[in-house]
């Protein structure tokens, strides 16, 4: 049975449909991203799961609960850490923990026993006493994953959870999630970095509140429509700006990579690219991003 | 041109920025990078003007554009009420204010959104925004701060699109960023760790001043792979997107190792190739927190 069974899934305000027809599903034990470009719905779809916000439209079962009828019921098994999840930045790390261990009815040896092993699972070890208004970005957003596991939860819900967090931090995390998903919980993640996306077991692409995209990250690159070569020139910005200008038939996007500019090409490789010596490189997962944005907005259009 | 002259900022007993000395020429596109807490948003903060050194001078040349790490636009004011003001304040008058405010709404794709408040834009939407109200004067010096960060990929391409157009232009521009991606993309990078400069270059010299020879594994089932790597002789080991890299001392060594590790523990269908070593690699693991 799948932690996430949904069909339908809606969500209007006035004539707005910040979420629209969605349906989800995610087996038990996956890592599942969430992917999508800002304001598309991701965050509402997350509440709407989480019981937190009511769904205008839509049915269906998160870890076999009716969401809809049972939300809280369903709060007792799920966690969820939003994108500025609550910690109290005047207590320290432990009294934040304890906190969130109370909330979840924990109390005396049970409740310091848990604790422990948040800390231990979080990586928290030599922070215990720090004052969680003067932790790093990175401490502070595995403390919130402590609290938000407090209560084991079979399903964990994040939203952009390392966003502002510096790169080891990322990894250190990621590894967190690989821990827990190793363990068997599900984990449904939403994350603007694609080299996290690549982390995944599966990802849905959300766009104007409808999911547009679903597959594996090898099968969604297998799925980019065209051909990316990068071309070599002392300055690919200046280069991006004359290739533009040209307009050359085929090419249907260019951007700077590093020293390199990438020319998204359908079909053959047009003539006017060779002196830039082009090289066929593999599509990376932002490059079906932004295909997947690119295209729908064009389909919105017409 | 940004000329940092030996700055220091102490906080109470903390060292924030200590002895910092930078000389970035017109037209450069620095890039500020380093662990949380390096030190960053207190030195772009000196360079914006809003905070003064304990001791050191900081000489800008042109008008300052500044957009700080955290919202500071008015979350109950509409995405064009923002604009209005912060042109306003920036001394726009006229029809200009209007026509560069819809200008920016239009390539940040908040056009749409112009009506608004603030407060209930998503994070990449308020990133976009608050970039929008930095540039409404077109400054001659521009400091960001973390501009990237909760922005989508494409909204993100844009962002620096834009920061790549006005670097042609000859303006000045620093730009402190987590992702190694972006720093790939300015044409001089500092590293800063514990609030002194340990590094600084264009990402071409930094990435070729690396002294390990970088091998990449792929394989059918990357968490596996975790492990064995795990028990290989290497300097450094980390996960890149959906390969593992791996920095050693001597290739040929190292890729017996690899072999027989993965042969033990059953591992078919990898790839080990050797790549060059990106700035990912190489500052992954000065990250100490």
């Amino acid at each position: 049975m799948n932690a996430v069974d949904v069909r339908g899934l809606t969500k209007r305000y006035g004539n707005f449909s910040a979420v629209e027809d969605l349906s989800l599903g995610v087996p038990r034990g996956q890592v599942y991203g969430f992917l999508g470009p800002n304001g598309s719905g991701k965050s509402t779809t997350i509440r709407m799961l989480c019981g937190l916000l009511a769904p205008s439209g839509g049915e269906g079962t998160v870890l076999g609960v009716d969401f809809r009828k049972n939300p809280k019921e369903l709060r007792q098994r799920i966690g969820y850490m939003s994108q500025k999840f609550s910690l109290y930045a005047d207590l320290t790390v432990l009294e934040n923990l304890r906190f969130y261990a109370g909330l979840y009815g924990l109390g005396g040896g049970a409740l310091r026993r848990r604790v422990d092993t948040m800390v231990a699972l979080a990586d928290l070890e030599g922070q215990e006493k720090s004052l969680t208004g003067t932790l790093s970005a990175g401490v502070r957003q595995r403390l919130a994953l402590g609290c938000a596991l407090m209560h084991h939860p079979e399903l964990l819900f994040l939203d952009e959870p390392t966003s502002g967090v510096d790169l080891r931090s990322r990894r250190r995390f990621w590894d967190l999630i690989y821990d827990l998903a190793a363990e068997g919980t599900t984990v449904l993640v939403t994350t603007h970095f694609m080299d996290e996306a690549e982390h995944c077991d599966h990802i849905g692409f959300i766009f104007r509140g409808r999911l547009v995209a679903t597959d594996t990250p090898e099968g969604l690159k297998k799925r980019f429509p065209g051909t990316i070569y990068a071309l070599e020139t002392p300055s690919p910005p200046a280069l991006l700006e004359n290739l533009e200008e040209e307009k050359i038939p085929g090419v249907r996007d260019l951007y700077v990579f590093g020293p390199r500019l990438h020319a998204v090409v359908e079909g053959a490789l047009p003539e006017a690219l060779g002196r830039w010596s082009p090289r066929e490189i593999p599509p990376s997962l932002e490059d079906v991003f932004v295909a997947l944005v690119q295209d729908n907005e064009r389909k919105g259009e017409r | 041109m940004i000329r940092i002259e030996n700055v220091t900022k102490r906080f109470g007993a903390r060292e924030a920025v200590r002895g910092v000395s930078l000389h970035l020429p017109r037209g450069t596109l620095c890039g500020l990078v380093g662990p949380d807490g390096a030190g960053k948003t207190t030195l772009l903060r000196m360079v914006a003007g809003v905070l003064a050194p304990t001791a050191g001078s900081i000489t800008v040349g042109g008008a300052r554009g500044y957009m700080p790490q955290r919202f500071s636009l008015y979350e109950d004011c509409t995405v064009e009420e923002n604009m209005t003001l912060f042109g306003t304040l920036q001394g726009l008058r006229g029809k200009d204010l209007p026509q560069r405010s819809q200008e920016l709404l239009r390539r940040y794709d908040l056009l749409p959104f112009r009506d608004r408040l603030a407060g209930r834009l998503s994070g990449g939407m308020k990133q976009k925004l608050a970039l929008s109200a930095a540039l409404l004067s077109e400054p001659e010096v521009l400091i960001l701060d973390e501009p990237g960060t909760g922005v989508d990929p494409l909204s993100r391409r844009e962002i620096w699109r834009a920061l790549h157009g006005m670097h042609r232009e000859g303006r000045t521009i620093v730009v402190a960023t987590p992702s190694m991606d972006e720093a790939q993309l300015c044409s001089f990078l500092v590293f800063l760790s514990r609030g002194r400069v340990r590094e600084r270059g264009t990402p071409g010299e930094i990435c070729a001043a690396y002294p390990w020879t970088v091998l990449r594994v792929v394989g059918p089932e990357r968490r596996d792979l975790r492990e064995v790597l795990a028990a290989c002789p290497c300097e450094e080991c980390h996960a890149f997107g959906a390969a593992w890299h791996l920095a050693v001392r001597d290739e040929e060594s190292a890729r017996r190792a690899l072999e027989e590790a993965l042969a033990r523990f059953g591992i078919e269908g990898y790839e080990i190739s050797r790549v060059p070593p990106s700035l990912e690699d190489v500052f992954v693991f000065r990250e100490e927190e």
